[in-house]
């Protein structure tokens, strides 16, 4: 794909993402992990569980972190010219059908909150999202804790990756445990880090 | 005396857009996450400083922004910048909101990229992607608490999963899907009785 065709493939996705992307925090993720599938050459499941990562850790919203961090990965791949035009150009993307529906139903917001048929679609798409995202976390937790090449029923054990199941298991008791659940999650992410390069993951 | 109010009006206009501006840029620096995260920061700055809107207006905002499509940090920020200074407003604050990640997140993707190839680099990156799972869990633990509560949310949810990790669908359809499911089960008072899953 030409730069330029790939620049405007990233804008239709990131438009597509904004538009359809509901709720807060990680609800970009399960379009991003489409995308991964859809242009195999823009970034890997790995790479995009990196991002997720340096998009925590970062100030900002996530999904603007993400998609600023998707578009300049993206168009660096064409030169490095193009790695900035791309991360404004996505996060721009991402954020203009937010703008033109808020602006469409600015005027009439209460009306439109309390809407029933609005309700009933939130009321539906609220346990689908939690559903997708779960989904898109699957699929890092695959490539993370599981090896499924030459998976095999009776010896599943051996898919199991045991070293990152138990760090896996630890963040996981920290982040939900009542004393240790606020820490920000760059601690996990830094303690992680360390720990990769120190066990050579 | 006309032209010279009107050209008042409009450096004051200009100031505001740039306060819009600014105050959103330092919400987005502060906020670590997005969602509720950002919540205090936007009390902070809009009400205790700017004396923008006042605190109830806030959670009204914050609905809006969870009832309407996109990132809920931009929603909320496009709404109260169009209610201070309509589309204008909305675009400045929007702009703001976002600029500072597009200024951090450009500068640690061009540095991490000369850095990708070191062994220790990759090792901490393997390290941190067990994190990610981590954090990933706690987020759909989080959303499941206060979205998936009865029978046919916990149906609605295991459906969206099995659809996108099994058959490997697209996640529009899922979107899509379950908008008019949610449409259908409302009408048959199946769903969305009493602002479901809207609990602060």
């Amino acid at each position: 794909m030409s730069a330029l065709m790939t620049l405007l493939t990233l804008c239709f996705e990131f438009f597509k993402t904004g538009l359809l992307a509901v709720g807060g925090g990680l609800a970009t993720l399960p379009f991003l992990s489409e995308m991964a599938d859809k242009y195999p050459t823009w970034f890997t499941h790995e790479q995009l569980a990196d991002m997720v990562a340096v998009s925590e850790s970062t100030p900002g919203p996530i999904g603007v972190n993400m998609a600023t961090y998707v578009g300049f990965r993206v168009m660096s791949a064409h030169g490095a010219v193009w790695s900035v035009p791309g991360a404004i150009l996505a996060t721009v993307s991402l954020v203009l059908p937010s703008l033109i529906i808020i602006v469409a139903v600015a005027k009439m917001m209460n009306k439109y909150i309390e809407n029933k048929f609005v309700q009933w679609a939130f009321g539906g798409l609220r346990p689908a999202v939690t559903g997708l995202i779960a989904a898109a976390g699957w699929s890092v937790v695959e490539l993370t804790l599981l090896d499924l090449t030459d998976f095999n029923i009776m010896r599943f054990w051996e898919a199991i990756n045991i070293p990152a199941v138990i760090i896996f298991a630890v963040v996981l008791f920290f982040a939900m445990f009542k004393k240790t659940k606020k820490l920000h999650p760059i601690v996990f992410i830094g303690a992680c880090a360390v720990l990769g390069v120190v066990l050579k993951l | 005396m006309k032209a010279m109010k009107e050209k008042k009006n409009e450096g004051s206009r200009a100031k505001l857009l740039c306060q819009l501006f600014l105050s959103f840029a330092k919400i987005g620096v502060m906020t670590f996450g997005g969602g509720l995260a950002m919540l205090p920061m936007l009390e902070r700055e809009l009400v205790e400083n700017k004396k923008w809107v006042k605190t109830e207006e806030i959670l009204d905002y914050y609905a809006v922004g969870q009832c309407t499509p996109g990132i809920i940090a931009v929603n909320t920020a496009t709404f109260v910048g169009y209610k201070q200074s309509k589309v204008l407003g909305a675009i400045f604050s929007t702009a703001g909101v976002v600029f500072p990640s597009v200024v951090i997140i450009a500068a640690i993707a061009a540095v991490l990229s000369n850095f990708a190839d070191i062994p220790a680099v990759q090792h901490a990156f393997a390290g941190i992607r067990i994190a990610v799972c981590a954090l990933i869990t706690v987020a759909v633990i989080k959303l499941a608490k206060s979205n998936v509560k009865n029978l046919v949310q916990i149906l609605i949810a295991v459906a969206a999963f099995v659809v996108i990790a099994v058959f490997g669908a697209s996640p529009v359809v899922v979107v899509i899907g379950s908008a008019v499911a949610g449409l259908v089960l409302g009408k048959f008072g199946l769903i969305g009785k009493k602002k479901e899953g809207e609990k602060k």
